[in-house]
């Protein structure tokens, strides 16, 4: 009997001690993981346990934890934008020597992606993150109404061109407004759900993708930290301009505080043409519709220029972990090249070059060469430890203007960077 | 040793604060100490979030900053018309409300109980359900209100001038109530025979109402108005599920912005600065309140 609960206590000791918690937001791409990760355990006997936080939460949720230097997670899938936080404040295991040692190559994955989700200082070869899920904001259409002979006709007429996939805002705009109000079999439908949300990222996420378009850049690339003229500059003004009329143009009623679940849930009820959202989100769009005859996505129009607002994540160890090792260990098994195309199969978007590079792998669904697209052109907001303090006055300012109608795009954009200096002043980057 | 024998040696003044001791503890640890922690941060320039950075001692910098900032007065505009317009209905409606229950008919104690209804529930559910009830295609209240006439499709949350209204109307549905109920406990305090003398005297209905049922009730009144006006002045939960403070910062009350510069922007320094404001502020006219409110007792 004694033997008995010595064993019982020694196997419940050691399935403890060989387990991990990895920390991510609630959608698609956690439960494709959460499937992935049963070939880790079977192969390795070490349990993942997952603890997925709703989008509305997630940052407050994981960087209070992270600030606390709290224990919960042993891993991260952290937000692009938290690179610089998780490096300078000491919250991420800075990866290099771990990659040399195991024969991890950042030449392997996509250089937008490890630029991105990877490196701090950005474009520098420290390593803190794995690239785990690559991301964009894109648009998906309804193909299905856009293939009919009478809609087409009727838009050909009016704006002299065929009905598809935008090449540029502008024509955007015209295929939204065409379908803004518009009967189709019985319904009243409506242009784009587009990003409105206030309390997060949302609207910045949205505004962006325009203002990226039309050829912004936050900062003078000579001077770092100088805004004013680049990020107020008059093509930046024209974006969020556009971006406001198509708000009033083409969004459906009560469109007012929408990001990625409003967005989908527009598209998918049939009340809009158009959906901005990101990647991740296109294989549960496409699930009952894989031939593409209801839903057709396109990467972020250009307008002056060809860019596209960045999503996505790496995957980092927690600095004030007890399990280090073992998050290590599912380090590397992630970065196989088969796990990460097994990866891409259950619905994840990989970041690896072997299966990005793959022939196949444009039309291995009808989203993937759009993605392919996307990562060629993508832009961040911006990635400093400040990264929150820099977002929330955007999400206000641009709320303001955008769904509130108050004030001017130049005013809102002034408002912006004359708070963003007072936090580059505070973080004593001016 | 009992417990009646251990405590015989002590004196009445060392039993009192024995029993007063936890609370006062308690009080200290968890009110008094973090007030005098903030007003210490509200004279630095200390961010929460940046570990490892002693805070420096900037003066008075952070009030100034607080009381300069035309935002901050816009947010504070906000909560004052929201205060006004929920305060001004809760007390017309709850005084109203109470005036009908007070009288004795069928299925009075049933129509008690619905009408209590809505303050027992969480505000933030409350929010959440009142976003969809305010859903411009689907939300029965679009449909109620063009039931009587058509105005089309109206956003209540997303419009700049329907927003504010959005939240007073969801506050006063659900704290209506408490007024009523305070109200209520008012009118039932009053004698019946101030109004058997006044019908003797032929006083009218109005005349009744107006030297009798008012001035006994108006402490009742002014009581619940004082709560409620402590707890708009710090409403958050409600607001928050319902609009954001959106759209822009059209519904954005002094509470809401506060959290944001504190535990979102991490700006402690500052946002102690307008706590501190904001507590001054209510506890101003907290005080005032409550002195008219003993000098109307009196009369």
């Amino acid at each position: 009997m004694i033997l008995l609960f010595v064993s019982l206590f020694t196997f419940s000791a050691n399935s403890n001690a060989k387990s991990i918690t990895l920390g991510w937001a609630a959608w698609d791409p956690a439960n494709a993981l959460q499937e992935l990760t049963k070939e880790f355990t079977a192969e390795t006997g070490i349990d993942v346990n997952f603890e997925f936080v709703p989008w509305p939460n997630f940052a407050d949720r994981m960087l209070n934890e992270l600030n606390n230097k709290g224990k919960t997670f042993d891993l991260l899938i952290g937000d692009s934008q938290w690179i610089g936080a998780g490096a300078v404040y000491g919250h991420y295991v800075k990866l290099n020597d771990f990659f040399n040692k195991e024969g991890i190559s950042m030449n392997d994955f996509s250089p937008a992606t490890v630029y991105a989700y990877s490196t701090w200082p950005k474009g520098s070869e420290n390593y803190y993150a794995l690239p785990a899920m690559g991301d964009a904001l894109a648009w998906a259409y309804r193909k299905d109404w856009f293939d009919r002979p009478e809609l087409n006709s009727e838009f050909k007429k009016k704006h002299g061109y065929d009905l598809g996939v935008p090449a540029n805002w502008n024509q955007l705009h015209d295929m939204c407004s065409f379908f803004q109000g518009r009967e189709i079999d019985g319904q009243k439908r409506y242009g784009a759900a587009i990003n409105t949300e206030r309390g997060s990222e949302g609207i910045t996420m949205g505004v962006t993708a325009a203002m990226y378009a039309w050829g912004m850049e936050y900062e003078n690339p000579n001077k770092p930290y100088d805004m004013e003229g680049f990020f107020n500059s008059p093509q930046a003004v024209e974006a969020v301009e556009f971006y406001r009329k198509l708000y009033e143009d083409c969004a459906p009623p009560g469109h007012s505080d929408a990001y990625m679940v409003a967005n989908l849930d527009a598209y998918k009820s049939g009340q809009v043409a158009f959906q901005m959202n990101w990647y991740a989100f296109w294989p549960g769009v496409s699930k009952e519709d894989s031939d593409g005859r209801v839903s057709g996505f396109f990467a972020n129009p250009k307008q002056n220029v060809a860019a596209a607002t960045l999503g996505g994540q790496g995957i980092s160890v927690v600095k004030y972990s007890d399990k280090q090792d073992l998050a290590l260990e599912y380090i590397k098994w992630f970065a196989r090249p088969d796990i990460q195309q097994k990866w891409w199969d259950l619905g994840g978007y990989s970041c690896h070059n072997d299966v990005l590079n793959s022939p196949s792998f444009p039309t291995s669904t009808v989203y993937a060469q759009g993605f392919l697209d996307s990562m060629g052109i993508v832009k961040d907001f911006w990635q400093e430890p400040t990264f929150v303090e820099l977002m929330l006055p955007m999400q206000e300012a641009i709320h303001d203007y955008v769904v509130n109608g108050k004030g001017t795009a130049k005013g809102a954009l002034d408002k912006i960077i004359e708070e963003w200096v007072e936090v580059f002043e505070a973080d004593g980057k001016l | 040793m009992s417990v009646k024998k251990k405590f015989k040696g002590l004196s009445d003044k060392a039993v009192a604060w024995l029993f007063i001791g936890p609370s006062v503890f308690l009080l200290l640890a968890i009110n008094i100490y973090p007030l005098i922690y903030a007003i210490r941060m509200s004279f630095t320039n200390f961010y929460a979030n940046k570990i490892g950075r002693e805070p420096q001692f900037v003066g008075l910098k952070n009030y100034i900053k607080v009381l300069n900032k035309e935002a901050i007065w816009e947010k504070m505009q906000v909560t004052a018309n929201f205060m006004f317009w929920t305060l001004l209905l809760q007390a017309v409606i709850g005084l109203g409300l109470a005036l009908l229950l007070n009288r004795k008919f069928k299925g009075n104690e049933l129509l008690t109980t619905l009408i209590v209804l809505p303050m027992m529930l969480s505000p933030a559910v409350v929010g959440v359900f009142w976003t969809y009830l305010y859903n411009p295609q689907v939300g029965l209240f679009n449909y109620v209100i063009n039931f009587f006439h058509d105005f089309g499709s109206f956003d209540m949350i997303g419009s700049s001038v329907l927003a504010p209204w959005s939240i007073v109307i969801v506050d006063t549905w659900m704290w209506t109530p408490f007024t009523m109920l305070i109200c209520l406990a008012g009118l039932r305090s009053v004698p019946n025979y101030l109004y058997e003398a006044a019908e003797v005297d032929r006083a009218s209905k109005w005349q009744q109402f107006i030297y009798i049922t008012l001035p006994s009730v108006l402490p009742f009144l002014l009581l619940a108005l004082l709560f409620r006006g402590i707890e708009n002045f710090k409403m958050f939960d409600m607001v928050v599920e319902l609009t954001s403070g959106g759209p822009g910062s059209a519904t954005e009350l002094a509470s809401i912005n506060l959290k944001r510069e504190a535990f979102e922007k991490w700006k402690t320094g500052y946002s102690s600065a307008f706590a501190v404001i904001l507590f001054v502020t209510i506890f101003g006219f907290g005080n005032v309140y409550v002195k008219v409110m003993n000098k109307i007792k009196e009369r």
